[in-house]
């Protein structure tokens, strides 16, 4: 029976997720009406998950432009330069919905995945991050996914011997029926030694190496990541893929060793959409065809249907594509891992993807039809009818942000939002992940970025991931601006300067003009702040449908950033040195508490608003920073964010067990001032003999720096002066104290119990 | 001093220790498991990791790999032979030395930094450690809990044949009967701990006193008497 | 009341990736053991249900090893008395 014998039954492109007007692209694209085989393929292809045919338009406006940058948007992961012959290979991913149905296989695989994706390109994984969020955790159900989440990341990441060194971890109501895990990986791979996924010459041959194909995820893809959560999640049972790490480990090995030795052509991942996807990315962009003989996939059940072996997810999975001549070293290079490798195709110059099953040809699809020249789908986007915006940068602050009425002891309010969650320590999660495997992690998952050492060199490489989707959930374009100069910040504390950034955004319905909306502000100010900061985008994931019968996710930009320490020696870390080091805040405090984790913890004000970003002040800061560590001056440096300067001083002092002893000029409010996470401001100690050098750095770059007090004894005293604090009593409300003074003893344990605590488990 | 370092399927600590051995002075070499050649190494090293993804039991498949019978050998001839983590779980299930590594009491993998007090400084591993220190370094495993009967725990100790126990205020991290992290056989030539001296050989990386064992390994001479503990 | 004690067998379903199943077969050979197939490894529970009747305590475990034993989107189970 030929392709053309058997058109697809009307109502079955709609079962499988593809609109009418769809349809009639496809039936454009073939010239024909597609069998049931072909439209399984076109089904999964042009799912959002794989298509991204709701934001491409979008993602096309991010900065992409580097010099340095060498593999962008469209490859499997961004590759930017770092000298001595290297660069850095860098991806976030998500596997959202996967991780809801099946917490411990959908984080497992997210990592596998994502390291696939750095493998893919040639390059050894060096780091994993993982950013979590989920609801609230005291219900079981979410204390499950908790738990499974974290054993998966750690389970494959461990086995692999891939250091976790960073991430997130963040809860919220907006979570609870929608979890996001969003796994980012960093490899390292030669300039000059860089693996695309591009099958560029009729003859090459198709080799499929790995694990054989079983049933995994049949539909995954676009049936789990591209429709939303209803009742029936119990029929997606059969989707859920399964990792196996030790294989993963195999591929890694495999896979480096055929890129290393120069013994393929091209090399590419099988994530989502299984084969189909593969080999039509690879015959697209290298402009030529594919002949896959399905007979020769190994297959791990019997009587599969092609169907299945074509869109099957099973993982640990690559496709290499290889010269004839050099077939028998790479077979011979999986036989000594002991990892199954068969040719299942040949590249062909027609451009068409042709699936041959049983010595028939049984479907036939141009490969840009399935790959790149998918039709868009256009979308309305219309803003919330009511919103409230940050005040403009250099607007007038408002006296008061309406908070001295709620009453407040700040000492009370520091070691509560020290044993909140989201801010406390992460121990109890970050012991569960190898962090120290490779030997080459300086700064792991202790503090906010992580630092690997380059063997051989004296380079260090440093890596952050953040978001801000309290803030975004007012105002989604400022939401992404803030997590963009959050994660840069993070990596200006320590003295590096940004490389890239990959994003993933996480997302709801696109068919929801709100939810468009707020993807495409998110969108535009993520470009933004990357054009300020001059940090290009190098590539990323987009997870859309992000809603659960209790709603639609927060806006959620989850940032990864990379950047380069050109000598290890000048690293600045985050905890207090010495005894005697004056404490110094950088940068301007600004009005709005709005996002904030103390507007979580007192309640949002009736006129809350999130505060203003300015990102030439920010980029100052940052500037400051490295200048200030090359020429090391600092003792420790800090970012100010969730929590404020008061947590930023609290942690610098339980990481160090050295207490401080300030002054803060009350300009705002108390709360503003102690706790405000208005960004572009860090808090540095340093030698007393250096602060003429930096307050000199600093009115160079027309940035703020203000003495706050020292580095001593056991205690964080933080005193409060100023028209602020100072004002009159019944227009502040009584019982405002005018200080805070607290143990370091008591907030270390506050700070220790926070995860423990929600969590109903033991430190 | 040549050192060969194991790799197993699944191992993921082998360049770790293959260049904290270079560090400590030593040719270094990884040997594939499918070998049976050592290659006349001095001393050989099975790395951590996840040899056979530690499916079935942890080191359980590993112990059947091609290389052991030349480990062995190698073993009986009085060759240093030091088992990390992964290692030492292989070298129990291969009966060459005694015990068994269980479940974490957590039931949680662990990456803690540890503090180890070191009971025999007159093993080829420990006698450039110097005395009354303790050493600082990480472990990274789910299931390090050292078990044996308590008579047979006895023995052990009455033997002499503890080398390595959890000490200091971060404790024992995985619930190991009596604290113990790391032990010897009867010849006091071979060894293994869970903890992992190649990750902390460098100050850069928070502690070089793995470095004192690394250095005690390599810089023993194969056939020297004087550093082989009577056995009891 | 009376003690009713019971196993559960709990292996991956059919078509599930099992690695350690894998990882053991692929051993096999090294032990000379090469005729021996098709290997899945799963886990075994024993327990005791006080209560009135079997029926009853049938029922416990019932849904004991749905709900918990078990991960029913990725294992089967098989309960037996003992």
């Amino acid at each position: 029976m030929t392709v053309a014998e058997a058109p697809a039954s009307v109502a079955l492109h709609r079962r499988l997720g593809l609109t009418d007007a769809e349809l009639e692209s496809i039936n454009e694209r073939l010239g024909r009406a597609p069998n049931d085989l072909e439209l399984a393929m076109f089904s999964v292809m042009w799912s959002e998950h794989c298509s991204y045919k709701s934001s491409k338009r979008l993602l096309r406006t991010l900065p992409t432009a580097g010099s340095d940058v060498l593999a962008g948007p469209g490859e499997n992961a961004g590759v930017v330069s770092i000298g001595d012959g290297l660069a850095v290979a860098f991806k976030i991913e998500s596997h959202n919905h996967p991780s809801a149905v099946e917490p411990y296989q959908g984080a497992a695989t997210g990592v596998g995945g994502i390291l696939r994706d750095i493998v893919a390109m040639g390059a050894r994984p060096v780091a994993l991050l993982d950013a979590l969020k989920f609801g609230w955790p005291d219900d079981r159900r979410t204390r499950g996914l908790v738990d499974g989440v974290v054993r998966g990341v750690g389970g494959y990441g461990n086995c692999v011997g891939v250091p976790t060194v960073g991430g997130e971890l963040l809860f919220d109501p907006t979570y609870t029926g929608n979890p996001l895990v969003n796994v980012m990986c960093v490899g390292v791979v030669a300039s000059g030694g860089i693996a695309h996924a591009i099958a560029p010459t009729p003859g090459s041959l198709a080799v499929l190496f790995g694990s054989p194909t079983g049933r995994d995820g049949i539909g995954g893809a676009s049936v789990l990541a591209s429709a939303s959560f209803v009742e029936g999640s119990a029929a997606m049972r059969p989707s859920v893929q399964i990792g196996d790490p030790f294989a993963g480990k195999l591929l890694i090995e495999v896979t480096l060793e055929l890129v290393e030795n120069g013994l393929v052509e091209g090399m590419q991942d099988l994530g989502a959409a299984g084969i189909t996807c593969a080999t039509s990315e690879v015959a697209d962009r290298g402009g030529t065809g594919i002949r896959l003989d399905l007979d020769a996939v190994p297959l791990r059940e019997p009587d599969m249907q092609p169907f299945e072996i074509m869109i099957s997810e099973s993982q640990e999975r690559m496709l290499a594509i290889v010269r004839p001549e050099r077939l028998d070293e790479v077979l011979a290079v999986c036989r000594r891992w002991a990892l199954p490798a068969v040719v299942v195709g040949e590249i062909t110059g027609d451009g068409d993807v042709v699936v041959v099953g049983g010595g028939t040809e049984i479907a036939r699809i141009p490969a840009r039809a399935l790959a790149s020249d998918v039709p868009e789908q256009l979308h309305q986007s219309a803003p919330p009818t009511r919103r409230r915006l940050a005040p403009a940068p250099g607007e007038t602050p408002l006296a008061h942000d309406g908070l001295p009425e709620r009453g407040m002891d700040p000492g009370a309010v520091l070691e509560a939002l020290l044993g909140h969650p989201n801010v406390g320590s992460r121990a109890w999660v970050t012991t569960q992940y190898d962090q120290t495997v490779g030997t080459d992690t300086i700064e792991g998952c202790e503090h906010a970025a992580a630092v690997l050492r380059i063997k051989g060199s004296r380079r260090a490489l440093v890596i952050a991931t953040d978001s801000q989707p309290a803030v975004a959930q007012y105002d989604p374009a400022l939401g992404a601006q803030m997590a963009v100069a959050e994660c840069a910040r993070n990596l200006a504390v320590t003295g590096a300067r940004p490389l890239g950034l990959t994003n993933c955004l996480n997302f709801g319905d696109p068919n929801v003009p709100e939810a468009y909306w707020q993807l495409t502000e998110s969108i535009r100010g993520l470009s933004e702040a990357a054009m300020a900061l001059g940090i290009p985008v190098t590539g990323g994931n987009v997870s859309l449908y992000n809603e659960s019968p209790l709603g639609r996710i927060a806006p959620t930009a989850q940032i990864g950033m990379v950047g380069l320490l050109d000598d290890i020696d000048t690293l600045v870390r985050p905890q207090f040195r010495n005894e005697g080091d004056i404490i110094v805040l950088l940068g301007e405090t600004g009005p709005g508490m709005g996002g904030s984790a103390y507007e979580r913890l007192a309640g949002a004000a009736p006129d809350d608003r999130p505060p203003s970003l300015d990102l030439v002040r920010e980029a100052a800061l940052h500037t400051v920073l490295r200048r200030a560590a090359a020429e090391r001056l600092l003792g420790s440096a800090q970012d100010v964010s969730a929590g404020g300067v008061a947590v930023a001083v609290a942690e610098s002092a339980i990481w160090s067990g050295l207490g401080a002893d300030l002054l803060l000029e009350v300009s705002i409010s108390p709360a503003a001032s102690l706790f405000g996470e208005s960004p572009g401001r860090a808090i540095v100690s340093l030698a007393p003999e250096h602060w003429s050098s930096l307050a000199r750095l600093c009115a160079s770059h027309r940035l703020a720096a203000r003495r706050l007090g020292a580095v001593g004894g056991n205690r964080l005293r933080i005193g409060l002066v100023g028209v602020g604090a100072t004002g009159a009593a019944e227009e502040r409300g009584a019982g405002v104290a005018d200080e805070l003074d607290v143990a370091l003893d008591e907030l270390k344990r506050a700070w220790t119990q926070a995860l423990p605590r929600v969590l109903g488990v033991r430190a | 001093m040549r050192v060969a370092v194991v790799v197993f399927p699944g191992s993921n600590c082998d360049r770790d220790a293959l260049h904290a051995v270079q560090l400590a002075g030593a040719e270094g070499e990884l040997v594939w498991h499918e070998t049976t050649d050592l290659h006349g190494a001095d001393a050989v090293i099975l790395p951590g990791g996840f040899a056979h993804g530690d499916y079935l039991r942890a080191g359980a498949i590993a112990r059947f790999s091609p290389i052991m019978g030349a480990v062995r050998a190698h073993a009986q001839r009085g060759g240093l032979l030091l088992g990390i983590c992964n290692g030492f779980q292989v070298l129990t299930e291969a009966g060459l030395l005694p015990g068994v590594l269980r479940r974490n009491a957590t039931l949680r993998f662990e990456h803690r930094w540890v503090s180890l007090s070191v009971e025999r400084r007159d093993t080829p591993f420990t006698w450039r450690v110097p005395d009354v220190i303790t050493l600082r370094m990480p472990i990274a495993h789910g299931e390090g809990n050292y078990w044996l009967p308590d008579d047979q725990l006895d023995e052990l100790e009455a033997a002499g044949r503890v080398v390595f126990r959890y000490t200091g205020p971060e404790g024992n991290p995985n619930g190991s009967a009596r604290d113990i992290a790391g032990v010897i056989d009867a010849t006091g030539r071979v060894c293994g701990l869970m903890p992992h001296p190649e990750r902390a050989s460098e100050a850069l990386l928070g502690s070089d006193d793995g470095m004192l064992l690394m250095r005690s390994l390599v810089e023993s001479v194969a056939a020297a008497p004087a550093r082989v503990p009577a056995a009891a | 009341m009376a003690g009713y004690r019971f196993s559960i067998s709990i292996m991956p379903r059919e078509g599930i990736l099992d690695p350690a199943g894998k990882a053991v077969e692929a051993a096999l050979p090294e032990l000379h053991a090469d005729n021996v197939h098709e290997v899945r490894v799963g886990r075994r529970v024993e327990l005791t249900v006080e209560s009135d009747s079997a029926d009853s305590a049938r029922a416990t475990v019932d849904s004991l090893a749905a709900d918990f034993l078990a991960n029913p989107l990725i294992e089967r189970w098989e309960i037996s008395a003992l």
